[in-house]
């Protein structure tokens, strides 16, 4: 039984189709890549997962348990914590108050050692407003791992980071799982990374599953290089 | 060591505070400790306004309504069921808070301007809201307390009495309001100092961000509605009793303006210069008025000083107060 299991998922703004009947899992302790091109849905599945938005259609389930009657603010304590792509972070607090907000609903573990394990302890009475955008989304990412999660979502974790940068990211993302017990589900413009530490990959395009597997069977699927190259060219 | 060190300049300035608190009417005319009453009830009014839009964000034009609650419930338990008039204060405050929670419903579908115009819009009602109950509220004739019931704490012998020391009337009025506006502040710290302030900034901050990190917003952002409904009903009520009447003229739109004000000058979000900014809303009045008497000059003079004060102090006294100690601040709770 998959921890994260969505089914027939289905969410329309407007004449959109933002996700489009979409199915897929996420298994205990795994680490899983949500990718496809900009605007195929990755996000508006996170938004759904974490009741930001109401499907028209579909079933969430999460630890045999419909997410679909928790509110919003109740899935963090149902243990899902996430990062935003566009970091959302709270202007007038310090680091080590987003850290400690985290520990609000559901008690992961300690702040100082959390902000330590992201390299952020020398950093914990600044400001989180004025840290560098790569700063910014490691506050984020403490935040998150603060509440002890079980599944971790994660929404373009690399995006503004450069390439050393991305390295470390990977590295850290393999090292949370063991460390924090987590799963994670990976949302990931960066080919490179998702394909160096997910298990497997589910492939949106047009908010409609194309493809699932391994990162090798999924990077040599045609439907999906179509997709990419489609985009791309 | 810097601990201790950090604690006893805390402890210094409280009790530097409270001193200021008990000897100030000492030092003042007996008819200007009425007036620094007054103030006391509009810093304890700017509390809970800060409470609620400097903490939460929720921008409230209409805290004058709230008071009025707090006054005219005061004034009717006095006038027609005879209670003591300083018994009053606690129901006033939770008939505040009552009418604060209530408001705070519809105004969960609302933020920033839209929610500034429909509380302005509750203050701008309110006067005819109580005309029209005049049964219980004397329409515009108002509420006196003195004719109706001789046997209050304060009025008619000029002269109280309390815990052996007797003190003239408007002592009393002082003591009693900026005792009432001290525990409020007290409480207000509690509120905001540990997971209540980052609850309610969360709110203010990204309510997205809120949600996600477990923030129930409709139940934060009502509950700070009612707490500050306390404040300015409690507020409210120790008005009416310095006043000794309550009429629909006595909480006015001006009023409300006045308190937001207040809070932007105190410093929203901090509670540290709150104290100013009540200070400010009582005293500009009268010290435009010192300037020049000559029509619509006083005004004038308001209105030029709430936009100088806004400009030079961009985030009020408190704000100017965490500036000025940051040194201090960093130095004692950084590790070496
Ligand atoms: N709140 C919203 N209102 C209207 N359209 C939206 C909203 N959120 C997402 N969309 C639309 O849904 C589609 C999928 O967007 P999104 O999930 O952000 O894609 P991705 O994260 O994969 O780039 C896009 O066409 C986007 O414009
Ligand atoms: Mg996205």
């Amino acid at each position: 039984m998959a921890l994260l299991a969505v089914e027939e998922l289905t969410r329309r703004f407007g004449g959109i189709v933002a996700v489009d009947d979409v199915s897929l899992d996420v298994g205990e302790g795994e680490i899983v890549g949500l990718i496809g091109p900009n605007g195929a849905g990755k996000t508006t599945v996170f938004n759904l997962i974490t009741r930001l938005y109401r499907p028209d259609n579909g079933e969430i389930v999460f630890d045999r348990r419909s997410l679909l009657r928790t509110p919003a603010h109740g899935i963090v304590r149902r243990g899902i914590a996430r990062t935003f792509q566009n970091v959302e972070l709270f202007g007038s607090m310090t680091v080590l108050e987003h850290v400690l907000i985290g520990r609000h609903a559901r008690r992961g573990r300690r702040a100082r050692e959390i902000l330590g394990y992201v390299g952020l302890a020398a950093l914990a009475h600044r400001s989180a407003r004025e840290l560098s955008f790569g700063a910014q989304k490691r506050v984020e990412l403490a935040r998150a791992l603060a509440s002890g999660p079980r599944l971790l979502l994660l929404d373009e974790p690399a995006g503004g980071l450069n390439h050393e940068e991305v390295g470390e990211l990977g590295a850290l993302i393999r090292r949370m799982r063991q460390d924090f017990e987590l799963t994670i589900l990976l949302v990931e413009h960066h080919m490179q990374l998702v394909m160096g530490v997910a298990d497997r990959v589910h492939v949106l395009d047009f908010g409609r599953r194309i493809a699932s597997g391994t990162p090798g069977e999924v990077q040599n699927d045609a439907a999906v290089i179509e997709a990419y190259l489609g985009t791309n060219a | 060591m810097r601990r201790a060190l950090g604690m006893s300049l805390w402890v210094a300035m409280v009790s530097a505070g409270l001193a200021v608190f008990l000897f100030l009417p000492h030092f003042v005319s007996d008819f200007h400790s009425r007036d620094l009453a007054q103030a006391g009830a509009f810093f304890i009014a700017i509390i809970g306004l800060d409470l609620l839009t400097g903490y939460t964000g929720q921008i409230s034009l209409g805290h004058g309504a709230l008071m009025a609650i707090g006054g005219y419930t005061t004034a009717a338990l006095i006038v027609h069921e005879h209670w003591r008039d300083v018994w009053t204060i606690p129901l006033a405050g939770i008939a505040a808070g009552i009418v604060g929670f209530v408001v705070g419903l519809p105004a969960l579908r609302l933020s920033g301007l839209y929610l500034a115009l429909a509380t302005f819009a509750l203050a701008v009602a309110m006067p005819s809201l109580i005309k029209k109950f005049s049964g219980l509220t004397g329409g515009s004739q108002g509420l006196q307390f003195l004719e109706s019931s001789p046997s209050q704490v304060t009025g008619l012998s000029g002269k109280v009495t309390v815990l052996g020391h007797t003190m003239t009337q408007n002592h009393f009025l002082y003591y009693l309001t900026w005792s009432i506006g001290i525990v409020g502040l007290g409480v207000a710290w509690l509120v905001v100092r540990g997971r209540g302030g980052r609850t309610f900034r969360s709110v203010r901050d990204s309510e997205i961000a809120a949600v996600s990190s477990g923030v129930n917003l409709a139940w934060t952002k009502t509950f700070a509605f009612a707490l500050s409904g306390v404040y300015a009903g409690v507020a409210g009520a120790l008005y009416a009793i310095q006043n000794e009447i309550v009429n629909p003229l006595s909480f006015t739109v001006s009023i409300s303006i006045l308190l937001l004000v207040g809070a932007v000058v105190g410093g929203l979000g901090s509670l540290s210069g709150l104290v100013l900014g009540a200070l400010f809303v009582e005293y500009l009045p009268t010290l435009s008025t010192n300037v020049s008497t000559r029509e619509g000059v006083p005004d004038f003079i308001y209105g030029a000083a709430i936009i100088v004060v806004m400009i030079l102090l961009p985030t009020g006294a408190g704000g100017l107060l965490r500036r000025l100690a940051r040194p201090l601040t960093t130095w004692l709770y950084t590790r070496p």
